[in-house]
């Protein structure tokens, strides 16, 4: 998170349309060089951008949702559905309201998650990536709809989905009603996947409780980056519960693949090849 | 009227009924099946088949154990993914013999240790979900004590959910929530409230069906109170078709934060 600050994007008159075209330039600025979390080594801002967010030693930053659209989808072919959808304060959380606008302008997003449709590798798809900087990416009643809604589309018209996901899960200022979209999500998924569509997930660093036990784990295709911190329990809590230190790569995509729960790890860079071949695989004639 | 955190406390309470409690006191002829066919058998969930009246059913339900030695043995009530899994392998039994499903929750949450994150949390309640979402067979889930979080939902996606009067529901412990809020685990009863987690709360936001009256009845006459109503619940999804059940269920949950 503490990169955040370059990796806004760019305030575009399109932006207030609700749609981003692919490829739009987003501003580096001239910040001093980051520390790599992984290598310790000072990485410059432009020549992370320059490799989206990677750092040479293969470390990957967290990214905004509209640079990774901008970096997955076919220049132009995204177009952004139910932009204008804003959480509300439902059950008069304090400090929510507060927290939502403060989320809104750190993330210039109006919620946490994107979607839309877009072509990837000239493979036709839904697409909902969700943003870390709007509140880690948790799951209100918002993303619940929207990526409900997001389902019902592409089931309507036949549509793969392809998702990405970076949460901590169930957004604690909606009560109940955010545990509700896990169900509600996982319906449309359901309703999806009977109608012989496809749908892979990207797991992105962290995916984490409410929405690892619902969306992020329904996928036909599961894959993860590289390092993604991944799991039901994020790793503080088991340690207060167990009172020992996690083993080393405990709940990273790498232990997920070995256990079992993840399909393949794609580094980012070759993501997109990745997306547009599985997408051609289950073409539907 | 008790406040949110003397429901809270109401429904950890020594001595309230638990899940097996439930199970023996609403039906008869009751076999206990075992294991989820996968890793092993998790006594955090009892399930097995047993009758209502004299109808079959699937009956699954957390057990958080009475005394000590049990709650060790139940591990307090926190299934771990094979619960899970052993609760989703009865369900499937359910749909093939056209069984309905009735799952009792109470848990303080799905465990949360090494084992629990290595055969995948997340991925079974995950699959829970999204089967219980088309299980051509009706389901009612009841929640009895603790609803915590992902955890109790794994057992409560059905076509009617109902709660105890003293039960709550909640996406996060009070004391989770409050140390989150305020850095400070005391603060339980102020986040009670700010959760909005009591019974109450659950039907006006149209969580739950009914709410089941616990205060100035003994459990005995609660569990008659039940059945009758199990009865009558299960009688009438009988005669419903199992498209317009599932299509029911679907918008169950579909309407909650829907946005026009």
């Amino acid at each position: 998170m503490q990169l955040q600050g370059f990796f806004k994007k760019p305030k575009n008159e399109l932006e207030k349309g609700g749609r981003t075209p692919a490829g739009a330039t987003a501003e580096v600025h001239a910040e001093p060089s980051e520390i790599c979390p992984a290598c310790k080594k000072a990485v410059s801002p432009g020549e992370l951008w320059d490799n989206n967010l990677v750092c040479s030693c293969g470390h990957h930053f967290r990214m905004n949702a509209r640079q990774r659209i901008d970096f997955i989808v076919d220049s132009g072919s995204f177009f952004e559905m139910d932009a204008d959808l804003r959480g509300q304060d439902v059950i008069e959380f304090p400090g929510y309201d507060k927290k939502l606008k403060h989320a809104r302008l750190a993330s210039g997003e109006k919620e946490a998650v994107v979607c839309g449709t877009a072509s990837i590798g000239g493979g036709a798809c839904a697409l909902f990536v969700m943003e870390p900087s709007f509140m880690m990416g948790s799951m209100g009643t918002v993303v619940g709809e929207k990526i409900t809604r997001l389902f019902e589309y592409a089931t309507a018209r036949s549509l793969p989905v392809v998702g990405y996901t970076v949460s901590g899960g169930a957004r604690m200022q909606e009560g109940i009603l955010s545990l509700m979209q896990m169900a509600k999500t996982s319906g449309a998924v359901r309703r999806h996947s009977d109608a012989g569509n496809l749908y892979i997930t990207v797991l992105t660093d962290p995916t984490t409780g409410g929405v690892t036990a619902s969306f992020a784990m329904e996928g036909d295709i599961i894959l993860a980056e590289p390092g993604a911190l991944i799991g039901f329990a994020g790793p503080r809590v088991i340690e207060q519960t167990i009172r020992k230190k996690l083993p080393e790569g405990f709940q990273r995509a790498e232990f997920l693949v070995q256990r079992g729960f993840v399909d393949r790890i794609v580094p980012r860079a070759d993501q997109k090849k990745m997306l547009a071949r599985l997408l051609m695989l289950h073409e539907r004639g | 009227m008790k406040t949110a955190y003397e429901k809270v406390q109401a429904a950890r309470a020594k001595g309230r009924p638990s899940g097996i409690g439930f199970i023996k006191g609403i039906f008869t002829d009751f076999i206990e099946l075992h294991g989820d066919r996968r890793f092993a058998e998790d006594s955090a969930i009892v399930g097995g088949i047993a009758r209502l009246r004299d109808k079959p059913v699937t009956v699954i339900a957390m057990e958080k154990g009475s005394n000590t030695k049990e709650k060790v043995f139940r591990n307090f009530g926190s299934p771990n993914p094979e619960g899970y899994r052993k609760a989703l392998r009865l369900m499937k039994q359910a749909e093939k013999f056209h069984r309905p499903v009735i799952c009792f929750v109470d848990t303080s949450g799905a465990f949360c240790g090494i084992g629990a994150e290595e055969r995948g949390q997340g991925q079974a309640i995950a699959e829970n979900l999204v089967e219980m979402m088309g299980l051509r067979v009706p389901v009612i889930a009841i929640l009895i004590g603790e609803g915590g979080s992902g955890g109790a939902l794994a057992l409560a996606v059905g076509d009617e959910v109902w709660m105890l009067e003293n039960a709550f529901y909640s996406v996060i412990s009070p004391e989770g929530c409050a140390s989150i809020l305020w850095k400070d685990a005391k603060r339980n009863k102020e986040a009670a409230e700010c959760l909005k987690l009591t019974a109450a709360d659950m039907k006006q936001m149209q969580v739950i069906e009914q709410i089941i009256q616990e205060d100035g009845l003994a459990f005995s006459e609660v569990f008659a109170n039940l059945e009758e109503q199990l009865w009558n619940a299960l009688e009438e999804k009988a005669h419903t078709d199992l498209d317009t059940l599932l299509a029911a269920r679907y918008e169950r949950f579909r309407k909650f934060g829907r946005l026009d």
